[in-house]
């Protein structure tokens, strides 16, 4: 395990997922501000949630890198298109099975089902985060591939 | 087109970010989102394909409009013999303590129907119109209930506690209402997600509390203590409402292209900030007692201006920038046929003199309430001086933004000799050691002396509106107000009274000058309220004063707001709504009345000699 290579590497493409998220919002592809969803966990107030957030999201960042470095590692080898496929998985994973169980760890945010409630008030993401927009998903899975493609270009096992 | 209502039969609503005029029928007919400049999704009042959002009983209903007491909470009463019901309309706005401890929409629309006597049928339909009506949209409902429209900027969500159905291109209903019963309807609009969707019944309730709370809290701190209270605190939070805190910058007004002339062209985009309305604002803000919102305001005058310093620029959007430039929107038809619908404003290209004046005097204003400079504020007056001394020889196209050959105003030389009368000022104080206090105090001397040799008609021994003309202009009223000369001089009484008598108009109305009013212009009320001032200041009795205020005070819409001019003959109002400056009028001429009743000082920087 290169360790120096997972620093420097998963924060470069930590960021470059970010960016590509922030671009997409700002290219209208969706409206999803993912340190805004991850920031209301821990507190309300809009522009603390958005730092606090973007905090979580780079260790988030970091944490995943840490599976892609692994999973490099035992095969070997890295590269662009295994990171890349790494990220195709991640990204799917993302969307069928975290966005969905979100309403049920996140404190603020409404469920389907029963609505929101004076606690609960975030818009829930719904199938494949769709009530973001409907080419949220897109924007998700081509943020997912460009991050893995990110580390495994440069990550060195 | 439907029914036309008229301008000053309208409410507007607000959060500080932007504005909505609700009609006197139950129909918001203007909503811009997210700013107050960005384009609306609702603008009926300027062209049926605009989007509005209707409510209102169904059949013959008797209309009236009033604020809760000290709010921004608008209330409209529909009532017949055999019922009554209410709509109430806010944008919810939250205390900055709230704001840390709540979870709180961006940007929301409330409106809640109530039954108070009897049983109604009600109906509603929301039909929005992105982008002045050009950004296509995606509705979808959601389980909740309710729709969320989708543009290529954001969603909306319209949800409420009665069903709601998709018709016509728009989200509908109708329902009954009985004594008692309460309606809660909802409209968000978010740019980002996850949008923040507060339950809308409990939501609702807890937003109408929170604001009406906030505002109540806000106007209380207003030192006013004369017998006018009512009209100058409507006054106060129409001007906050004119307000875009995240910058501290005031907006002229709310709307675009509401006309000046009724069928005319005279219709411009008035969302910006006019640097001329700087020191009427700063001025009066601090004589309420506003001292944040007027530090702020002085504070985004001197900073946010940054990129066009030393020279200013007329206008400004909230964040300095220049305004986009001026398009018409020919899928509107205008307010009454009145086109072209504009957006964007082209005013920003001409010299006009006075605007140093006004910033200077502004911050002068800031100084004597106690306020201090920083050093870039006073590198950037001491250049602002040297401009001044450089250019106020040249012809410019006056605070009236005449779009003809520029000439040699008169209000616009008094004001290049506010500017260096105030730097002097500042330098007698202290706090502009670097400034050359002899070459301004030399210019200011050429500029008063210029003013009193070319700009005096002999005969009646009055000021004129250009060097070397003979005709009134009631910008001439200000002179006093920036300490050019006392309203009780000879030649100041007899200006006033030259002014009053030719441009008089019924109802204590003035118009601006010979000029504009042969072009069918209307009457214009902050002028009027000029006048009003000139005379409380010495130019003649308390009496007289008071007479006058109360006569324009009769001219304010049915919820105590005023647009840019009134049309003496019909009475009704003319240009954007609601103006800031007239309101900055009216606040100025209480307050100038009630330091002549007191005999005492209220505006801490008027210099003495100018006071009766």
């Amino acid at each position: 395990m290169n360790w120096g290579s997972w620093l420097l590497w998963g924060f470069v493409a930590t960021l470059v997922l970010t960016l590509a998220l922030v671009a997409s919002q700002e290219l209208r592809l969706t409206r999803v501000n993912l340190p805004y969803v991850l920031g209301t966990m821990f507190t309300p107030h809009r522009a603390k949630a958005k730092v606090l957030g973007a905090l979580v999201h780079l260790l988030n960042g970091y944490g995943f890198s840490l599976l892609y470095v692994a999973t490099f590692e035992s095969w070997g080898a890295a590269g662009w298109w295994r990171g890349a496929a790494i990220g195709l998985v991640h990204s799917i994973g993302v969307l069928v099975l975290a966005m969905p169980l979100l309403p049920g760890i996140h404190p603020r945010m409404a469920t389907e089902h029963a609505g929101p409630t004076m606690h609960r008030q975030l818009e829930p993401p719904g199938f494949l985060a769709l009530h973001y927009g409907r080419r949220t998903p897109l924007s998700i899975v081509l943020a997912h591939l460009l991050f893995g493609a990110v580390l495994g270009l440069f990550y060195r096992v | 087109m439907g029914a036309l209502i008229p301008i000053e039969r309208h409410g507007i609503i607000g959060d500080g970010r932007s504005a909505a005029l609700v009609a006197e029928d139950g129909t918001v007919d203007w909503l811009c989102w997210p700013r107050f400049d960005s384009q609306a999704c609702f603008a009926s009042l300027l062209g049926d394909g605009g989007g509005a959002w209707s409510l209102h009983p169904v059949g013959g209903w008797r209309a009236r409009q009033r604020y809760l007491t000290d709010t921004n909470v608008l209330r409209t009463t529909f009532s017949r013999p055999e019922g009554e019901v209410t709509v109430t309309d806010l944008m919810p706005v939250a205390s900055e303590e709230e704001e840390r401890r709540l979870l709180l929409p961006e940007h929301e629309l409330i409106r809640i129907v109530e039954c108070t006597r009897g049983e109604a049928e009600v109906e509603t339909r929301v039909r929005l119109a992105p982008g002045f009506g050009t950004q296509p949209t995606v509705h979808r409902q959601r389980s909740w209930g309710g729709y969320c429209v989708e543009t290529r900027t954001g969603a909306f969500f319209i949800r409420a506690d009665t069903p709601l159905h998709w018709d016509q291109g728009g989200v509908h209903a109708r329902f009954t209402v009985r004594a008692g019963e309460r309606i809660h309807l909802s409209l968000i609009w978010s740019p980002e997600g996850p949008a923040v969707l507060p339950p809308v019944r409990e939501g609702s309730e807890a937003a109408l509390e929170r604001t009406s709370q906030f505002w109540r809290s806000w106007v209380s701190a207003a030192q006013y203590a004369g017998p006018y209270q009512e009209a100058v605190r409507r006054s106060a939070l129409a001007l906050k409402l004119l307000q875009y805190p995240p910058s501290g910058a005031f907006l002229a007004a709310a709307t675009t292209s509401l006309p000046e002339r009724m069928g005319g062209s005279l219709n411009w985009d008035y969302r910006f900030c006019w640097l001329r309305d700087s020191a009427f604002t700063a001025r009066c803000l601090y004589g309420l007692g506003y001292r944040d919102e007027a530090d702020a305001f002085v504070y985004w005058l001197m900073h946010t201006t940054v990129l066009t310093q030393p020279r200013l620029a007329v206008l400004y959007d909230v964040y300095g920038n220049a305004p986009r430039p001026e398009r018409l929107l020919p899928q509107l038809e205008g307010y009454g046929g009145s086109s072209p619908v504009r957006v964007g404003n082209a005013a920003d290209g001409q010299l006009q003199l006075d605007l140093h004046g006004e910033v200077i005097d502004a911050v002068c204003a800031q100084v004597h309430s106690g306020g201090s400079l920083d050093g870039e504020s006073r590198r950037m007056l001491v250049e602002f001086g040297d401009l001044v001394m450089r250019q106020w020889q040249q012809p410019d196209a006056s605070l009236w933004e005449y779009r003809t050959a520029p000439q040699h105003h008169t209000h616009a030389k008094v004001l290049c000799w506010t500017a260096l009368d105030g730097l002097l000022r500042l330098h007698q104080r202290g706090l502009l050691p670097r400034l050359d206090a002899n070459a301004i105090g030399r210019a200011r001397e050429e500029i008063a002396a210029a003013v009193r040799s070319q700009a005096v008609d002999v005969r009646s021994d009055t000021y004129v509106s250009t060097f070397g003309g003979d005709a009134p202009d009631a910008a001439l009223l200000l002179l006093p107000w920036y300490g050019f000369e006392p309203a009780s001089s000879p030649r100041m009484r007899a200006t006033t009274a030259r002014v009053l008598r030719e441009l008089g108009a019924p109802g204590g109305l003035l118009y601006r000058n010979p000029v504009l009013r042969a072009e069918g212009d209307g009457a214009f009320l902050a002028c009027s309220f000029w006048g009003v001032e000139c005379l409380a200041d010495g130019g003649g009795t308390l009496e007289e004063a008071e007479r006058w205020f109360q006569r324009l005070l009769a001219h304010a819409s049915p919820l105590g707001l005023y647009a840019e001019e009134v049309d003496p003959g019909s009475g009704h109002a003319l240009g954007n709504f609601p103006q800031a400056f007239s309101h900055v009028g009216l606040i100025s001429a209480a307050l100038a009345i009630e330091e002549r009743r007191r005999q005492a000082p209220l505006r801490s920087w008027v210099q003495p000699e100018v006071r009766a």
